[in-house]
């Protein structure tokens, strides 16, 4: 595939910001800033796919990527105790071996990289990548496309159920009851006692 | 620009999250590891479609499934990480010891 000196320029960039941010996102103080970064690595891969011809799938990695990384955000921000960066941050265990498995993982892939021949079958003039992706998506592989849909249909009311406060046979926490806030104190986020529990009791069988 | 530099690329982005993912205590920070590998992934797969596949349309569609994994994952593990919080008030990956022998 013949590309400009601009192309590869642009690759170098958008490459060293894809590896520094991703690095970054496990050496900020911050959870909200280690998301952003995240976010810039994504972006800069989709950049990257772009310059591939690759332009449907870069788009909507910003698209995608852009939801995802807010959403990740306002997880932080929610749930984690040192959202905004005030104190230094260093959560980590096995921190040797996650370093030397990373290496490893890096360097076992890099050598096949380099030293394994690929055949060298670049993309054919005139290919219209956006309109053959759409071909194929609800052509030869729409079994595949429309599984997609299904799973993400079963995630979505897995997260519903995982994430509700009662099923349908109680509270979901019931029988694990976390330590007070202060000692003798209530925890926090549980139900108000004064609350209808709604009676049912687990021996309600249908046959 | 070669399918060599890409595939490099793309191997430093699995390091760095393989190495988040088995480094971090907090379950998001984690799962930003397992994201930063499949972004690897993806860009693995575009760069063989676009240099060693002729333009294969399988290939793109490869990566829009790997896209749906993440999402997927994210809102999965999300999930999980309200009802492990609604349950334990735990946000580390060292609050759960119970399976542990």
């Amino acid at each position: 595939m013949e590309h400009s000196i601009f192309v590869d320029i642009a690759f170098l960039l958008l490459a060293v910001l894809a590896v520094v941010a991703g690095w970054r996102v496990f050496r900020t103080d911050s959870m909200v800033r280690a998301s952003f970064f995240l976010l810039v690595s994504f972006i800069a891969v989709g950049a990257i796919m772009m310059l591939l011809a690759a332009e449907y799938l870069g788009v909507a990695m910003f698209f995608m990527m852009a939801v995802e990384m807010m959403v990740m955000a306002l997880f932080m921000v929610m749930f984690m105790m040192n959202p905004a960066g005030l104190n230094p941050m260093m959560m980590v265990h096995q921190h040797r071996l996650s370093i030397i498995a990373g290496a490893v993982a890096f360097f076992i892939l890099a050598a096949m990289a380099l030293f394994s021949s690929f055949p060298a079958d670049p993309l054919p003039a005139g290919l219209d990548p956006v309109r053959s992706l759409g071909h194929e998506m609800l052509g030869d592989s729409m079994l595949i496309f429309e599984s997609a849909g299904i799973v993400l249909l079963a995630t979505m009311i897995g997260v519903v159920v995982l994430s509700s406060h009662r099923g349908r046979y109680g509270a979901a926490e019931e029988g694990s009851v976390p330590p007070g806030l202060e000692p003798g104190g209530d925890p926090a986020g549980q139900p108000e006692k004064g609350e209808s529990e709604g009676g049912h009791e687990h021996h309600h069988h249908h046959h | 620009m070669s399918l060599v530099t890409l595939l490099l690329l793309a191997a430093a982005l699995i390091g760095i999250g393989l190495y988040g993912a088995l480094s971090q205590q907090s379950f998001v920070m984690l799962m930003m590891g397992l994201e930063l590998m499949l972004n690897g992934a993806m860009l693995a797969a575009v760069a063989f479609w676009a240099y060693s596949g002729a333009g294969a349309p399988q290939g793109q569609l490869l990566t829009i499934i790997v896209m749906a994994v993440m999402a997927i994952e994210m809102a999965m593990g999300f999930a999980l990480v309200v009802a492990v919080f609604r349950g334990k008030q735990a946000d580390t990956t060292e609050a759960l010891s119970e399976l542990k022998q």
